[in-house]
């Protein structure tokens, strides 16, 4: 049984995160210290609320260090979930310019900003279209469906990053990869069948 | 694109599932653990939870071993959480940061506040400035005063708060509110169609996502509430119970009106 490291640095709901991995039948625990975080085999950093305020809670707590070690240097595969994927930007336009961890080139802005009549945040789900075979869409329909809720978007340069994309007034990036670490705009944990099989694919995935 | 939403409304009561009429008439049905079971396998969208209780007693009742027996609300929400793969709102007596706080913590994605926001307007504020404007949605309850005009009312109904349904749904959504659930009084519990006037008013003048409940009375009303009332999501809570495969049988009369929804059929655990 792989052990899954879910952080918990204050920011929503993460007890949905580690249920999802239970029900899959793997090990999962939360995480709010480095130690917890250094005998990880898989990390996931789920989240939602403002970008600022998540980036200072992991710094604070001594995680974006360990993170940079476990991801970056020794290859930890890692899946960072809606604010989780936007906190590994470069950085973010929400209420001022901050930096994220800069694992990719990216930068987080509001979605669907000159597009009229759009209700934002976005809220429900939505089909996503992986742009080429992918482990962690492995095993389910082309296009699968997805639960979003969010009100920013990561804009990936170059975008050879970008795993699957989706439309909501607007084209915008739904997930990224890049070696061993993934992410995703959408929630997994709370998109039933489609959702608990990508965690399934992330967690099985082969550690490089 | 981005599909319209169904939604199933649980009413709860001491902790015990319950239908309501206009607000009142409170009758239990059973149990909500074994309704989130169901509604999970038929594909809902999402969940919401309401607590109209006013005490702290709560009981599932349930004397079998099958399932555990909660008896407070976190550990109801803690219980329904773990077999609930969609989004779960959480409802009912929040009054204040920490309540909002500590319902999330149990497994609550996103939280209803509705006397409180009225009462305390700042609360809306605050609260998704901490945790983010997508876990708060403010829910109005309205119905026709006798002018025949709409109007808010708060305490479970029964107090008028002088306010008008869209005006207020619209101050909401400047204070930081992420979406708007409207609930009719004169509507629920009735399965006499849901208000549409009341639904389009509040929605056109809105452009966070609006929610609609109260009146669902049979499976062509959803459609309805989508097209004519501009709403981004259907919920409903009483015409769900006692129906087979319920959720199933109104997507499928949703999307035969031309709306897009997702269609998922039986969920199976791999």
């Amino acid at each position: 049984m792989q052990s899954v490291a879910v952080i918990d640095y204050n920011m929503g709901n993460i007890q949905s995160v580690v249920n999802a991995v239970k029900a899959l039948g793997f090990d999962a625990y939360t995480a709010d210290n480095p130690k917890a975080l250094s005998k990880a085999l898989r990390i996931i950093l789920p989240g939602v609320g403002a970008f600022e305020e998540g980036i200072n809670n992991l710094k604070k707590l001594g995680l974006a260090d360990i993170l940079n070690k476990q991801v970056l240097k020794n290859g930890v595969p890692f899946l960072g979930i809606c604010l989780g994927m936007q906190l590994i930007c470069r950085e973010s336009h929400e209420n001022g310019i901050h930096n994220g961890l800069g694992w990719i080139n990216a930068t987080v802005k509001k979605l669907g900003e000159n597009v009229a009549d759009l209700r934002i945040p976005h809220i429900g789900w939505n089909v996503v279209t992986p742009k080429k075979p992918q482990p962690l869409f492995r095993n389910m329909p082309d296009k699968p469906t997805f639960y979003f809720v969010h009100s920013y978007c990561c804009v990936c340069e170059p975008d050879d990053v970008v795993s699957s994309e989706c439309f909501y007034g607007v084209k915008f990036v739904s997930s990224v990869q890049k070696g061993n670490i993934f992410a995703t705009q959408f929630h997994p944990e709370k998109s039933q069948q489609a959702g608990l099989r990508l965690i399934k694919n992330f967690i099985e995935c082969e550690q490089n | 694109m981005l599909k319209k939403r169904l939604i199933v409304c649980l009413l709860l009561w001491q902790g015990h599932l319950v239908k309501t009429r206009n607000f009142a008439n409170y009758q239990i049905i059973g149990n909500p653990i074994t309704s989130i079971e169901q509604f999970n396998t038929w594909a809902v969208d999402e969940i919401i939870l309401l607590d109209l209780s006013t005490d702290s007693v709560y009981d599932f009742a349930r004397k079998d071993y099958r399932h555990e027996n909660p008896d407070t609300l976190p550990g109801i929400i803690t219980y329904l959480s773990k077999s609930c793969f969609v989004p779960l709102a959480v409802g009912g007596n929040i009054k204040s940061v920490e309540d909002i706080r500590l319902r999330l913590k149990r497994g609550a994605d996103k939280v209803c506040i509705n006397t409180a926001a009225v009462k305390t307007p700042q609360l809306i504020k605050e609260a998704s400035k901490i945790f983010g404007s997508q876990c708060v949605v403010v829910s109005i309850d309205a119905k026709l005063n006798p002018s025949g005009k709409y109007e808010v009312f708060i305490e479970k109904g029964k107090v008028s708060a002088g306010l008008d349904p869209a005006e207020w749904a619209k101050q909401a959504q400047d204070l930081g509110a992420g979406e708007i659930l409207l609930n009719s009084i004169d509507r629920n519990g009735t399965m006499s169609g849901y208000d549409i006037d009341l639904i389009r008013s509040v929605a056109d003048n809105i452009s966070i996502p609006l929610i609609a409940c109260g009146g669902a009375g049979d499976w062509d009303d959803f459609s309805k509430c989508i097209i004519q009332g501009n709403a981004s999501a259907a919920a409903a809570a009483n015409i769900f119970h006692y129906r087979e495969q319920s959720t199933r049988k109104a997507k499928k009369r949703m999307s035969e009106a031309g709306i897009d929804v997702r269609l998922d059929s039986f969920f199976i655990m791999q």
